[in-house]
């Protein structure tokens, strides 16, 4: 073995023990995809179920029954009866109700006689994207009830239009299997940026980064000796996620393995870069953590498209997201999962993240140098 | 220089910036270190030494000068240098969560050392360091000695022709301290390798081959230790008398004409004097019976002190303390028994008993980790016992805390006050903190202004105050509230020894007034000052009693006049002994 191979693989064992031994690398990297899967997965979903809905029936009959029967049965919403459109108005103020269908004393007599609409709709407006969901839902499925029962009475429903949708690519629109792809990135940015910058912080702070500079130990050497274990690290987190994504929660992966592997190595080396960059400019573990958090962890979250739709953003904060490499990754991952390996998408992204790549390693090895100042 | 140098500065000058004003850490630095010699960089904390020491290794890049390491240039070669020296940094530059034996195959490979030598070396290095039987354990459960050893031994590994250790003895126990020293001279024999140490304890100055002595970012002159004591020959006397307190005998001596030092040391003061010559008892303690005076043989400390001195106006001398402390006597104002603290498997306190009288100075003295610390933060109210028995000025700390802590001022080991407020700002929190008020606080900031000097920093933001300020402000802050019983955690670590002195000199004041001093210190020297003390080791106390005791413990044929460090060492050996018949009758 040269010399300069022995020293680096002296840097890798140190490193692999280092992490190894020290309890918050190893949650960081496997316990916290764990958790952060199960909440995303299990806990937070962007769908509307389960909608609290106020029904007001002013003439119980056979037509008003049937609707009712109709919300009952649809695992959108949990209907409550109210006897008086007062007191469905006041559980809504309250929130108790998020919506109210109000079916008024001449509701079958108007339904017979011309099927104009009867019915009357209330919605909370104050999360209003809860509120158009809510309307839409409704609306839905009245109509699909009044076709039903057109058709069973035998005549044909005249609407002015009628429209035939299809989702593609997510046609059970769970917002489950466009959010755990997402998450990968969030966890590979914990693993690579976080993770990282905090470590080599550490070096600086306990003084042992001084022992080492005094050594024949090239600071290339250095960089690559720490890189190799914290990616093999984050790899591991990655492939965990991908398991949980694909077993436990059921997204399909309709891409080869092979290029989602390759993508993710892509990124997994632009976030170690970043926190190289973080930890070398503040050398300071608590700053380190702080300033990872700010410029690398809150953006991927907020800023990637991971959650919060990139292009409802407004227009300046649209371009502040160009730069956060979590954008790239996450479109690629959501694309490689869920659409399969459409290549203009694949490739514009990865171009990108290389791009963020070249860049990042310049700015690393123009501040890395082995002195104190 | 017809002999090639090991190391050579010339003109070498380090500026640093901080917050939009320059700071000249290092000045005019010339010199050269002779191969194959140990020579020692000494000076107090903030002198520049670790700012030179990195110089060396090519860690930062000089304002101005050269420097040259081995026959290199270190500005415009920094890699070739670093790949020549040994170097260990502060705090040894290990690695806490790797074990003894991982440590060493981190800096064996990293230094290029072949595998198939590394056995004999590390069997070698663990013998010469007595690691041998800890080569399993992580470097982070290893005494602060053995941690020491251990990083000079990764430092060594590949035996560097020249070695740089910085700061490798402070807050390490006296026994580790001497062994350091001797497998340096071992190395320095059997390898023919330069040493170039700093360090802040001046004792340590006799045992170099060449000193160069910084202060303040200055070179003050370079030589054999006995070139800098041949200064004073002749100026230095031991004087004891009858009648009169050692403190209030240094008190007076201190102001006694021709005396540019005096020092007390165990019962009797030590005297430098501003010339040669032995002066006459009664000009210097007119009205004072058996005053005797022998001459002594000069320490490197006395030159120290005898060079700075004269560039410092003596410092002006303390008249007595206005402090009202109300309770007299000589009543046990703190008592402890049996104390004991855990911190989870691990015992920090370990049935510490002591007494402490009102009016006594009374020390603790270890190494960084003998417990010194817990035990004041436990009779201070911060820290909870886990057994025993603690009373402070009548007060049961189980029960009575709050009460107890009225009657304390407290001084911590690290500056604790707040950097963003000005000097009058910290007296006026502080005051407001114990309840003072109105017209009372007023007069209790002025007053501590006023004794403690700190009219000309007034304003200054306590962080930009000058070491020596920042400890006076402390130790002002810990006396607003006139307290009974004053804790002093490790007060002089780092500074200087013309502001040591002048931190003995308030103390003493202090104690003459009633107040009840309670010090701990690394310093053996320190203990001297003291008028009782405990000599801690890993949690337990080896020995009580007063100085004078504790070195006659050590007198011996072969050393009659024993120091503090004698003595030390001579405890540790002692339990050592007793540990290993102790585990031959188990076995």
């Amino acid at each position: 073995m040269s010399a300069r191979l022995r020293r680096l693989w002296g840097m890798i064992r140190k490193e692999s023990l280092q992490i190894l031994r020290d309890p918050s690398s190893i949650s960081i990297a496997f316990v916290m995809p764990v958790v952060l899967l199960l909440l995303f997965g299990y806990g937070v979903s962007l769908d509307a179920k389960r909608i609290p809905l106020g029904i007001v029936i002013e003439q119980p009959d056979t037509a008003s029954q049937s609707l009712a029967g109709a919300f009952d049965r649809s695992e959108f919403f949990r209907p409550q009866r109210f006897d008086a459109i007062q007191t469905a108005q006041v559980a809504l103020a309250e929130r108790r109700i998020d919506g109210i269908l109000w079916l008024r004393n001449d509701f079958s007599s108007r339904l017979f006689s011309g099927l104009d609409a009867p019915i009357g709709i209330f919605v909370n407006g104050v999360d209003s994207n809860r509120a158009n969901i809510t309307q839409g839902y409704i609306q839905g499925t009245w109509l699909a009830w009044l076709q039903h029962f057109a058709a069973a009475q035998g005549r044909s429903l005249d609407l002015p239009v009628a429209m035939e949708q299809r989702v593609w690519f997510n046609p059970a629109l769970n917002s489950r299997l466009f959010l755990v792809p997402g998450l990968i990135a969030i966890i590979m940015t914990m693993i690579g940026s976080l993770l990282t910058a905090m470590v080599v912080a550490r070096e600086w702070e306990r003084g042992t980064m001084e022992a080492l500079m005094v050594t024949p130990l090239h600071m290339g050497e250095m960089l690559t000796g720490k890189l190799i274990p914290y990616f093999v690290l984050g790899m591991g987190g990655m492939l965990l996620s991908v398991a949980m994504a694909l077993f436990l929660f059921g997204v399909p992966l309709l891409s080869p393995f092979w290029l989602l592997m390759a993508c993710s190595a892509l990124f997994m080396l632009v976030s170690l870069a970043i926190g190289l960059l973080i930890s070398i400019v503040t050398r300071n573990q608590f700053l380190a953590g702080q300033v990872a958090l700010v410029v690398s962890f809150l953006p991927s979250f907020l800023l990637s498209g991971f959650l919060f739709d990139i292009h409802s953003m407004p227009e300046w904060v649209q371009t502040i997201t160009y730069v956060v490499p979590a954008r790239y990754f996450v479109a690629i991952l959501q694309t490689l999962f869920l659409a399969g390996p459409v290549w203009p998408v694949v490739l514009v992204n990865a171009g990108a993240m290389l791009f963020m790549l070249v860049v990042l390693t310049a700015l690393v090895v123009k501040k890395s140098y082995k002195r104190l100042d | 220089m017809t002999e090639q140098s090991a190391l050579s500065f010339h003109n070498v000058r380090q500026v640093f910036s901080s917050g939009g004003h320059a700071l000249c850490a290092l000045d005019g630095i010339g010199f050269a270190v002779a191969p194959g010699r140990v020579t020692g960089l000494i000076g107090p904390d903030g002198a520049g030494k670790t700012t030179l020491m990195r110089l060396a290794c090519g860690l930062l890049r000089p304002a101005q000068g050269e420097i040259r390491v081995l026959g290199l240039d270190a500005v415009n070669e920094p890699q070739a240098v670093q790949s020549a020296v040994g170097y260990m940094p502060q705090r040894f530059g290990l690695y806490e969560d790797l074990s003894v034996q991982e440590n060493l195959d981190l800096y064996a490979d990293l230094q290029g050392l072949p595998k198939d030598g590394r056995a004999a070396r590390y069997a070698e290095l663990m013998h010469m360091t007595g690691l041998a039987p800890f080569t399993a354990r992580l470097a982070g459960r290893l005494s602060g000695g053995m941690k020491q050893k251990l990083g000079l031994a990764c430092a060594l590994l590949r035996a560097p022709r020249l070695l740089l250790l910085d700061e490798p003895t402070v807050g390490v126990d006296p026994v580790s301290r001497r062994e350091l020293w001797a497998i340096v001279y071992g190395q320095v024999r059997e390898q023919g390798m330069s040493v170039l140490l700093s360090t802040a304890y001046l004792d340590e100055a006799e045992r170099c081959d060449d000193v160069l002595l910084l202060h303040q970012g200055r070179l003050l002159g370079q030589g054999a230790p006995a070139d800098f004591s041949a200064e004073v020959e002749g100026r230095i006397f031991q004087v004891s008398a009858s009648g009169i307190s050692h403190r209030r005998l240094q008190t007076r001596l201190s102001q006694a004409p021709g005396v540019l030092d005096a020092l007390v040391e165990g019962e009797t003061v030590r005297l430098v004097m501003q010339a040669p010559g032995e002066p006459a008892a009664a000009s210097l303690l007119p009205g004072l019976d058996e005053v005797r005076i022998r001459p002594a043989a000069p320490r490197f400390e006395d030159a120290f002190v005898a060079r700075l001195k004269t560039r410092h106006d003596a410092a002006a001398a303390l008249g007595a303390l206005d402090l009202h402390i109300d309770a007299r006597g000589d009543e046990e104002v703190i008592r402890v028994r049996k104390l004991l603290r855990r911190f989870g498997d691990f015992i920090a306190v370990n049935e510490v008993s002591f007494s402490v009288r009102r009016g006594e100075i009374f020390g603790l003295l270890g190494a960084n980790g003998a417990g010194k610390t817990t035990t004041f933060r436990m009779l201070c109210g911060l820290l909870p016992a886990s057994g025993g028995e603690l009373s402070v000025a009548g007060h049961d700390l189980h029960t009575a805390r709050a009460e107890a802590r009225r009657h304390i001022g407290y001084m911590a080991q690290k500056f604790s006050l707040y950097g963003d407020l000005s000097v009058a700002q910290n007296l006026r929190f502080f005051a407001s903190a114990y309840g003072l008020r109105g017209r009372r606080q007023d007069q209790r900031v002025a007053w501590a202004i006023d004794t403690f000097g700190l009219a000309d920093y007034r304003q200054t933001n306590a962080r930009d105050l000058p070491l020596g300020f920042k400890q006076r402000l402390s130790f002002a802050a810990a006396l607003m509230h006139e307290p009974e019983i004053l804790f002093l955690d490790e007060p002089t670590s780092g500074v200087d020894p013309l502001a040591r002195r002048e931190f003995w000199a308030r103390t003493n004041a202090l104690a003459e007034a009633g107040v009840t001093v309670l010090v701990t210190t690394h310093f053996m020297e320190e203990a001297n000052y003291c008028d009782r003390l405990v000599i801690m080791a890993e949690g337990t106390v080896l020995a009580e009693g007063t100085p004078r005791e504790m070195k006659a413990r050590a007198r011996s044929a072969d050393n009659p006049d024993p120091t503090m460090e004698d003595a030390f060492i001579q405890l540790i050996e002692q339990r050592e002994q007793a540990g290993e018949k102790g585990k031959e009758t188990a076995a």
